[in-house]
C-alpha cells in the first residue's frame, strides 16, 4: 500500500520544479506566465499538505489571481510578439552563471544535510495554526504594527506605479 | 510522512531555478517572474518551518512577503512599461543608459 | 474512505447534470423573456412551446466545424474555454443547497465540499475566471479579440475589489467564512418577524455585491468584453463550434452560480423559515430547503435576465469610473460603518 500523502507530495513536487524549469526556459512570456500560474497552484497544494489552508488560498487569490493577471495584462498591453524572437545566446558568462547557481544549490543542500535535526510534526497543531482564526489573531495582536506598515507600503506602491506608468507628468 | 528536509530541498531547488532565470534571461518580464519564483520558494520554506515547529510566525511572514510581492510587482511592471515607452524593448541588455 | 469518495463522486455527477440542464432551461427562459420584453414571440417551434429549442442549439453547436485561425496560438486557444468552464463549474462545489439528508442510513451534507473557508474559495476561483477570457482574446491573434480580452481583465480586476469588500461586511455580521454557518445565522428572525437575511442587515453591501456580480459575469449592462456593435464578438470572435459553445455554457453557468451565491450570502440561503409550524423534520425538511433554495435562485436569475433587457450598455470609461470612484468607496464606507457599529455593540 503506497502512502497517499507521499504520492501527493511527489506529484506536487514534480509539478512545482517542472513548471519552474518551464518558466525560465520559455521564449514566449505568455507561456512563461501560464507555467508560473501552474507553479503557484502546485505550491498552494504543497501548502495544503502542510495544513496551511489560509496561506494556500491567499496564494491563489493574491499571486495567481492578481499578480499574474497584472503580468499578463502588461504583456498584452506591450504586445510583446516581436520580443519573443529576442535571441537568447548561450555565452561563457551564462554557463558560468549557471555553474555558480549550481554551486549555491549544493551549498544550501549541504547546510540542510548537516544541520536540521529530525523534527516530528504535530499535524493537529499545524491544522490549528493554518486556520484563518489563528492567523488573524496573531496578525492583529503580535504583528499589528507591521500589519499597519504594510498598508503604507501598499499606498506607496500604488502611487509609485501610477507615477511611473503615466505618460507625462503634468 | 514527509520530513522537513524534503520541503527544504524542494524549495532550495526552485530557489536556484529562480536564480538561474535572473542571471541568464534577458527579457525583463521573465527576469521578474524568476524573482517571483525565488520569493515563492522562500515562502515554502517559511510555511514548512511554521508547520513543523508549530509556530504561526512563519505563516504571518509569508503573508507579509505576499503583500510586498504584490507591491513590488505593481511598481516593477510600471518600470517595465516606462522603459518600454522610452526604448521600445524589454531586453535588459539594451537598457544601459546608466552604464558608462 | 472509499465510501466518502463514492458519495462525493455521486454529488459531483448530480451537480454537473443539474447545472447543464439548468443552463438549457436558462437559455430558453432568457430568449422567451427577451421576446416578451420586446413584444415578440420568441422560440416556439421545436418541441412544446419551443422548449427543445436550446437542446437543438446545443446539438447544432456540437456538429459545427471547429475553426482555429491560422496565426492563433493553438494550445492556448484550446485551453482558454476549458479554463472558463472549469472555473465556472467548480465554484458551485462549496455552495450549500440544503442542510443534511438521510439516505440509505447515512447523513449526507447537501454540498459537495464542506470547506471552512468557503468564501475565500469562491473569491479564489472567481479571480481565476479572468484567465479564460484574457487568454482567449490573446491567443486568437485578432484585434477585436485582444481588445475584448484586455477590457475583460481590467473590468474583472476592478469589480473584484468592491465584490470582496462588500463580502467582508457580510463576514463581519456572521462571523464565519463557512457558507453553511452564514446561512445558519440568517435563519433567525429580527424584531417584527422579518427574517435576519443579510439583505436587511447589509443593504449597501447587497447592492454593491449584486452590481459587482453583474460585472463579474459579463452580463449586460457590463458586457463590454463582448460588446457586439464595437468589438464584433469580443474575446470569442475567433471561436466556433464546441469551443464557442463552452464559452456560452460557462457564461450561463456563471450566471447560475452568481445567483446561488447572492442567495446564499444575502437572501437567507436554503433556510426554510416555517419548518416547525408545518411539522417538517428530517428528509421532508431537507426537500423543503432545497426547494426554497431553487425558488430563490430562480427569482434572482429572472431578475438578472430582466435587467439585461431593460438597461443599455455602459461606455468603457463610465464602467471604470463606476467601479473605482463609486462602487469601491461605497463598499469601503459600508465596511467601516458596519465594523464601527459592531465594535460599539460589543463594547456596550
Amino acid at each position: 500500500m503506497v502512502n497517499i500523502e507521499v504520492v501527493l507530495f511527489v506529484v506536487l513536487a514534480v509539478l512545482f520544479v517542472g513548471s519552474g524549469i518551464m518558466v525560465i526556459t520559455r521564449r514566449s512570456p505568455v507561456l512563461a506566465v501560464l507555467y508560473l500560474i501552474l507553479n503557484f497552484f502546485a505550491l498552494a497544494g504543497l501548502y495544503l499538505t502542510l495544513q496551511a489552508q489560509f496561506i494556500a488560498v491567499i496564494q491563489i487569490i493574491v499571486y495567481a489571481g492578481a499578480i499574474m493577471v497584472l503580468f499578463l495584462f502588461v504583456i498584452m498591453l506591450l504586445n510583446l510578439k516581436d520580443e519573443e524572437k529576442l535571441i537568447e545566446k548561450i555565452t561563457a558568462r551564462k554557463v558560468l552563471a549557471v555553474g555558480l547557481s549550481a554551486a549555491v544549490m549544493f551549498e544550501i543542500l549541504y547546510i540542510i544535510w548537516i544541520s536540521t535535526p529530525g523534527i516530528e510534526r504535530d499535524v493537529a497543531k499545524a491544522e490549528e495554526l493554518g486556520r484563518v482564526e489563528a492567523i488573524g489573531k496573531a496578525l492583529f495582536s503580535d504583528f499589528l504594527f507591521p500589519f499597519e506598515v504594510t498598508s503604507v507600503v501598499l499606498i506607496v506602491a500604488i502611487v509609485g506605479a501610477v507615477i511611473l506608468a503615466k505618460k507625462k507628468l503634468d | 510522512m514527509i520530513d522537513l528536509n524534503s520541503y527544504l530541498i524542494l524549495s532550495a531547488s526552485v530557489f536556484v531555478l529562480g536564480v538561474i532565470g535572473v542571471v541568464t534571461r534577458r527579457n525583463a518580464i521573465i527576469v521578474f517572474m524568476s524573482i517571483e519564483l525565488m520569493l515563492n520558494s522562500v515562502n515554502l520554506t517559511l510555511v514548512a518551518f511554521s508547520s513543523f515547529l508549530g509556530d504561526a510566525t512563519g505563516q504571518i511572514l509569508v503573508f507579509f512577503v505576499m503583500t510586498i510581492a504584490a507591491a513590488e510587482a505593481a511598481v516593477g511592471l510600471a518600470i517595465v512599461i516606462a522603459l518600454f515607452r522610452n526604448k521600445q524593448t524589454v531586453n535588459i541588455d539594451e537598457i544601459n543608459i546608466l552604464k558608462w | 474512505m472509499f465510501e466518502t469518495a463514492i458519495i462525493a463522486g455521486a454529488k459531483i455527477v448530480l451537480t454537473l447534470i443539474t447545472l447543464l440542464t439548468l443552463v438549457v432551461l436558462t437559455v430558453y427562459t432568457e430568449r422567451r423573456v427577451s421576446a416578451f420584453v420586446q413584444d415578440r414571440v420568441g422560440p416556439n417551434r421545436v418541441g412544446p412551446k419551443g422548449l427543445l429549442q436550446a437542446v437543438a442549439d446545443v446539438v447544432k453547436l456540437l456538429m459545427k466545424e471547429d475553426i482555429v485561425p491560422k496565426n492563433a496560438n493553438k494550445p492556448i486557444h484550446d485551453l482558454a474555454p476549458m479554463i472558463s468552464i472549469g472555473v465556472a463549474m467548480s465554484t458551485f462545489a462549496v455552495i450549500p443547497i440544503g442542510s443534511t439528508m438521510t439516505l440509505f442510513g447515512r447523513q449526507i451534507d447537501m454540498m459537495i465540499a464542506d470547506v471552512n473557508i468557503g468564501i475565500l474559495y469562491i473569491l479564489a476561483l472567481t479571480s481565476m475566471g479572468v484567465y479564460g477570457i484574457t487568454l482567449a482574446g490573446w491567443s486568437s491573434n485578432n484585434k477585436y479579440s485582444l481588445l475584448g480580452g484586455l477590457r475583460s481583465s481590467a473590468q474583472l480586476i476592478s469589480y473584484e475589489l468592491s465584490m470582496g469588500v462588500s463580502i467582508i461586511g457580510v463576514l463581519l455580521i456572521s462571523g464565519s467564512l463557512e457558507l453553511d454557518e452564514i446561512v445558519g445565522k440568517q435563519a433567525a428572525t429580527l424584531w417584527g418577524g422579518i427574517p435576519a437575511w443579510n439583505v436587511f442587515l447589509q443593504p449597501v453591501a447587497f447592492v454593491t455585491f449584486v452590481v459587482a456580480a453583474f460585472a463579474e459575469t459579463n452580463r449586460l449592462p457590463f458586457d463590454l468584453p463582448e460588446a457586439e456593435p464595437e468589438l464584433v464578438g469580443g474575446y470569442h470572435t475567433e471561436y466556433s463550434g464546441l469551443k464557442f459553445g463552452l464559452f456560452m455554457l460557462s457564461e450561463y453557468v456563471n450566471m447560475i452560480v452568481a445567483s446561488a451565491i447572492i442567495v446564499t450570502l444575502f437572501l437567507g440561503g436554503y433556510a426554510f423559515p416555517w419548518g416547525e409550524q408545518f411539522g417538517l423534520s428530517g428528509n421532508s425538511l431537507a426537500v423543503a430547503e432545497v426547494l426554497t433554495f431553487c425558488v430563490k435562485t430562480g427569482l434572482v436569475m429572472f431578475f438578472i435576465i430582466m435587467i439585461r433587457w431593460t438597461l443599455p450598455r455602459f461606455r468603457y470609461d463610465q464602467l471604470m469610473r463606476l467601479g473605482w470612484k463609486v462602487m469601491l468607496p461605497i463598499a469601503l464606507a459600508n465596511l467601516v460603518v458596519t465594523a464601527s457599529i459592531l465594535a460599539l455593540m460589543n463594547w456596550a
